[in-house]
């Protein structure tokens, strides 16, 4: 049976809500990945994870299990909005990066303490469990999952999912041009063990190709360098992921005409990731 | 292509960072296994990488002899890539090679340990500095 995947959130950096970004979204990022009710897998809890919240309390759902690639705020700020975790009935797991000095505890609970929030973390009535990354594999419901470390500023992973007949990588905040993606084997460039092969990549792909001189080292990719990045890996569809926040829906419609044209003989012409957006994995 | 191990991001930037040396540097993992030299290794060598590809670091190390300024041979686990494979701490050597050409060179040789998350050790830097 296909595993539905959907974007609850897919703007980089910070929310932009607006009737500008109603089209694409302007929720930070957030992708769901269906379990069943009762359990529910997620990777990052940036805004659109409130809204994921509300739909997992509606259906009831008890185990979930949040994997993050990093902190950054767009990609943490939703967890403390996020309606499961104020219910002392849900079980919730959380992976990410440690740092070299602090767990993945000890690093989120100070986003979970004044005076950036009211309330401290023993106020959570969910149960929360953490695990630092990079580490085993995370393996249930049919699905594994894996990450490495990637090219990003700070601690930051890129994820791995696979059914088993298909597979997902998520790497929402990358810059692997920085050492090199061209002429290299997929095992030395940074994503590639996740990326390999993979049948969908959400890659990062916040800037233009003629805006990403002024950003280099900020972290992210131009839709360029993710469509060199997909080619390297031998990915199967690439999703350009985590808009830049200026961008209308308009300019992302203007994006999406120009991946179309860099798709090259035989390859799935890359899409434009948007809130709401739904594919199966087989 | 399925999923496969990515090397240690540490080793991809140290790569990055050799890539963009002018002096002769080379990377090792953390199971001494040579992963990488860059163009000016490969000057000195006589030989690209590319062709060479990965090779057990004593085995490259053993294509020069070793010598100190005063002529006394240094054995392997005293030069400092073995040391800070070995020992995981940073050496420091000034001493002479021979090379396969048999001309005698005078360097100086620094290597360090990479430890990665929580001390995680994942390779070694060398670095050879010609005077």
């Amino acid at each position: 049976m296909p595993t539905q995947v959907k974007i609850w959130g897919c703007r980089g950096s910070v929310p932009t809500p607006g009737p500008e970004t109603v089209g694409y979204g302007g929720n930070t990022s957030c992708v769901e990945i269906a379990l069943t009710d009762d359990a529910a897998l997620v990777l990052d809890a940036g805004t659109g994870i409130r809204e994921l919240g509300f739909e997992l309390a509606r259906r009831g759902t008890r185990r979930i299990y949040l994997f993050l690639t990093h902190l950054h705020l767009d990609h943490l700020e939703g967890l403390r909005f996020f309606a499961p975790l104020w219910s002392p009935d849900v079980t919730l797991d959380v992976w990410g990066p440690c740092s070299p000095l602090f767990s993945l505890r000890e690093r989120i609970v100070r986003a979970f303490s004044p005076p950036l929030f009211p309330l401290d973390f023993r106020d959570v009535p969910a149960e929360v469990r953490f695990h630092d990354l990079p580490g085993e594999r995370w393996e249930s419901h049919g699905l594994s999952v894996s990450a490495d470390l990637v090219l990003h500023p700070g601690p930051t992973l890129g994820y791995r999912v696979e059914t088993g007949a298909s597979s997902l990588a998520y790497l929402p905040d990358h810059e692997p041009v920085l050492a090199g993606i061209t002429g290299r084997s997929a095992d030395w460039i940074s994503g590639g063990g996740v990326a390999a092969g993979a049948h969908v990549v959400l890659h990062d792909a916040q800037y233009l190709d003629e805006e990403y001189e002024a950003k280099i080292g900020w972290g992210h990719s131009s839709v360029g360098d993710a469509v060199a990045f997909y080619r390297a890996v031998e990915a199967g569809r690439l999703v350009l992921f985590h808009h830049e926040p200026q961008r209308s829906d308009r300019a992302l419609e203007s994006i999406g005409a120009r991946a179309q044209e860099l798709a090259g003989p035989g390859e799935v012409p890359p899409v434009v990731a948007r809130e709401g957006m739904v594919f199966e994995l087989a | 292509m399925d999923g496969q191990r990515q090397k240690h991001l540490v080793l991809i930037l140290a790569r990055e960072f050799a890539s963009n040396l002018s002096t002769p540097t080379l990377v090792a993992d953390e199971r001494g296994y040579l992963v990488f030299y860059n163009e000016a290794a490969e000057n000195v060598v006589g030989r690209r990488f590319g062709e060479v590809g990965e090779m057990p670091l004593d085995d490259w190390l053993g294509a020069f002899d070793a010598k100190s300024l005063a002529g006394e041979p240094i054995p392997p686990e005293d030069r400092p890539a073995r040391v800070a494979l070995d020992q995981r701490r940073p050496s420091h050597l000034h001493y002479i090679v021979t090379s396969a050409d048999g001309i005698d060179r005078e360097l100086e040789v620094t290597a360090f340990p990479l430890f990665a998350h929580t001390e995680e050790f994942v390779g070694v830097v060398v670095i050879f500095w010609r005077n």
